[in-house]
């Protein structure tokens, strides 16, 4: 059993109280979730890390447990960086591993090239952030997703057990009251509006032209099936990244570290080692 | 009582199987396979010549209205209606208001762009403006214009806020916002009525937006097609707000559209209106409903509210026949006694000052449309006149449009 807290953090001028979920013993690392919030990540994947690490995952302003309306107070993705710099400095952290998923893969490039010296090691699964005119990804894509279509555009199988763990967290439990139901659906909604507020419409915010600034070594990890973010992405980030080695994981969609859970973790533990 | 003729401007010549071929009106129907440009033509023609109708008639208003890349209703610009619409009633005589509703605050570049135009538009008409404010749908602004969600109500609010200090301040200005930085505002022209004309904010049930209305004493309009009873929570909670703030519960604080249809008999208008008010119902309205709320366009506290409150799904309304659309109040349609009668019922439930009618709906041919006007203007409209007359004061009407100013 892997120990958990809720730490809450004061920053940006004492404006904005960030919640973060500490889990585990060990030498620290950082995770940056997706934009579905932090209560999508999938258990399994961060409690194997939280074996051997202190696993550090802050909830992106705006989601899970922070004040929905803190995201206001930061206008754009240059914020939102700093934001994230002023809190590893205020969790004592760094230069720091760091892991992100999606829409956090993309922030983890982001901070890893605007302060290199706070990053150490960084693993980008899946990461969004940059444009291909033959393989167009727009927010559109996750954000008004019919639900009937949304879990083909994440997962490969979408009969795996991890998977149908994770696409029952999307939806209230069976048989909850009123308040329960309205809480997960606009928890999951505002999610969605506070993380697409940095990347609408299109996620290319420049960080094709700040990736040569990334000076720790970087693993990125794609599923093979990935139908919301292609795999050609992946070729984009090793090819611009110096250094950045690629891991293609066969029978994997954009959830790759739940869907493959018993090959990514070894994977990022090998690399984390150094 | 002021009543006012809505006009979308919809394409009226959709295919039958329309909702099966594509997934939606609005965003990305295939204007290349559905639309012929000259045909179009045709349409923006009879909607302009079908709101003279109306004016002629003695209808109070005529309301146009912006959207994007759809076939529900494409008037990208409402100004460019409004302004033919203001030369064509002020050289005929016709003493109505030209209802922008209008512009949409959060897409327009830089958005005193709107106060230039909508004070072209009171120069031309003579003082006649309603400045329409929407605050504009998911698909149009989030969508087809790029405006990330949670930005769509802040940039709402600075441009009412820049477009009013450009209409009232005697200075060279500059603007230093969030979204918009403008080193010398000085708008050319001013309006014609002094402050500046009334403003209407239409919405589609946001509780925000019509506590923005009521903080700010706007005209708040409900446009909807689901008819009073989907309504009476959203006006309700408003007066409640009303009270609330202190402020008066004049009902011309409150505009609502409502479909209307007018035939000899209740059995003739189901013969003469069925298929056209069932066509605007499963095509104009088929639009996947995750787009009408993309996440972050309500706010987070209008989006707990309304997750409380449920909602229709838009594909239920393929289910739906003309016979539903009546008995559920989403159309009020029959012989003319028929009409007066549920109007003046909702009009007095909802407490409506501010009356719009879509007289033109779905696929209505022209001929059909001037009969809808004729037969609503001469047998419903004497009726409502009256309804708040002499018991409230009109303050979001253009005040030489008001001929017998109600003692208060």
């Amino acid at each position: 059993m892997v120990t958990q807290r809720l730490e809450r953090l004061r920053v940006w001028a004492e404006q904005i109280e960030v919640p973060v979920d500490v889990r585990g013993d060990g030498p620290p690392l950082v995770f940056l979730h997706g934009a579905g919030g932090p209560h999508l990540q999938g258990d399994e994947f961060l409690d194997r890390l939280a074996q051997s690490y202190t696993l550090y995952m802050p909830h992106h302003p705006g989601t899970g447990e922070s004040d929905p309306n803190d995201v206001y107070k930061l206008d754009n993705l240059w914020d939102l960086v700093l934001l994230y710099d002023e809190l590893l400095e205020g969790l004592g952290l760094g230069p720091v591993p760091v892991i992100g998923h999606s829409y956090g893969g993309m922030l983890a490039c982001e901070l890893a090239a605007h302060c290199p010296g706070r990053v150490s090691r960084l693993v980008a699964i899946a990461p969004i952030g940059l444009w291909r005119e033959d393989q167009p990804v727009t927010t559109l894509k996750w954000t008004i997703a019919p639900p009937q279509e949304l879990p083909a555009l994440l997962a490969h199988d979408l009969q795996a057990p991890a998977v149908q763990r994770f696409l029952g967290s999307l939806t209230p439990p069976p048989g909850a009251d009123t308040e329960t139901q309205v809480k997960v659906q606009a928890r999951f909604v505002w999610a969605l509006a506070s993380t697409g507020k940095f990347v609408w419409p299109i996620p290319d915010k420049g960080l094709r032209k700040r990736l040569h600034r990334i000076r720790a070594p970087t693993l990125i990890i794609w599923g093979e099936q990935d139908a919301l973010v292609p795999v050609a992405y992946g070729e984009e980030f090793a090819r611009r990244i110096k250094g950045a080695r690629l891991e293609v994981v066969r029978g994997a969609g954009h959830l790759v570290q739940l869907e493959q859970v018993d090959r990514v973790v070894p994977m990022v533990l090998d690399f984390l080692r150094g | 009582m002021k009543v006012s003729a809505f006009q979308l401007m919809p394409h009226r010549e959709l295919p039958d199987d329309f909702e099966q071929r594509y997934r939606s009106v609005w965003v990305d129907p295939p204007w290349w396979e559905l639309s012929d440009p000259e045909r179009v033509g045709e349409y923006y023609n009879w909607t302009l010549d079908e709101l003279l109708y109306g004016a002629k008639l003695g209808l109070d208003g005529l309301c146009t209205n912006e959207h994007h890349q759809n076939a529900y209703g494409f008037m990208p610009n409402p100004n460019l209606m409004g302004a033919i619409l203001a030369k064509a009633t002020r050289d005929q005589g016709l003493d109505v208001a030209i209802v922008q509703m209008g512009s949409t605050l959060a897409t327009t570049q830089p958005p005193h762009r709107i106060a230039e135009e909508y004070a072209m538009l009171d120069c031309i008409s003579g003082g006649r403006l309603v400045a329409g404010v929407p605050m504009g749908t998911s698909m149009d602004v989030e969508i087809c214009y790029g405006v990330p969600p949670l930005e769509h109500r802040e940039r709402f609010r600075e441009a009412l806020q820049l477009i009013i200090r450009a209409w009232t301040t005697n200075e060279v200005f500059a603007w230093n916002g969030k979204f918009w930085q403008l080193p010398a505002v000085d708008v050319w022209p001013r309006p014609v009525q002094k402050p500046y004309p009334p403003i209407w904010l239409p919405g589609a049930g946001s509780r925000t937006t019509w506590r923005f209305a009521a903080e700010n004493d706007l005209c708040y309009c409900f446009l909807s097609y689901f008819g009073a009873r989907a309504a009476e929570p959203v006006a309700n909670a408003y007066w409640e707000d009303l009270q609330e703030l202190g402020k008066d519960l004049n009902p011309y604080r409150f505009g609502y559209l409502q479909l209307v249809t007018v035939s000899e008999t209740d059995a003739r208008a189901e013969e003469e209106y069925a298929r056209h008010i069932e066509y605007f119902y499963r095509k104009c309205l088929h639009i996947p409903t995750e787009w009408f709320a993309i996440p972050g366009y309500q706010d987070y506290e209008s989006l707990v509210y309304a997750l409380r409150r449920g909602g229709l799904r838009f594909e239920e309304l393929k289910e739906l026949r003309y016979k539903d659309f009546v008995d559920q109040e989403f159309v009020i349609s029959g012989s003319p006694a028929t009409v007066r009668d549920r109007l003046e019922d909702v009009i007095k439930r909802l407490r409506v000052g501010n009356l719009m009618v879509l007289l033109q709906i779905g696929s209505m041919p022209h001929e059909l449309t001037l009969k809808n006007y004729e037969l609503f203007a001469r047998e419903v409209l004497p009726h409502l006149r009256g309804i708040w007359e002499g018991r409230w004061e009109n303050h979001w009407w253009p005040k030489k449009l008001l001929k017998q100013p109600a003692a208060t």
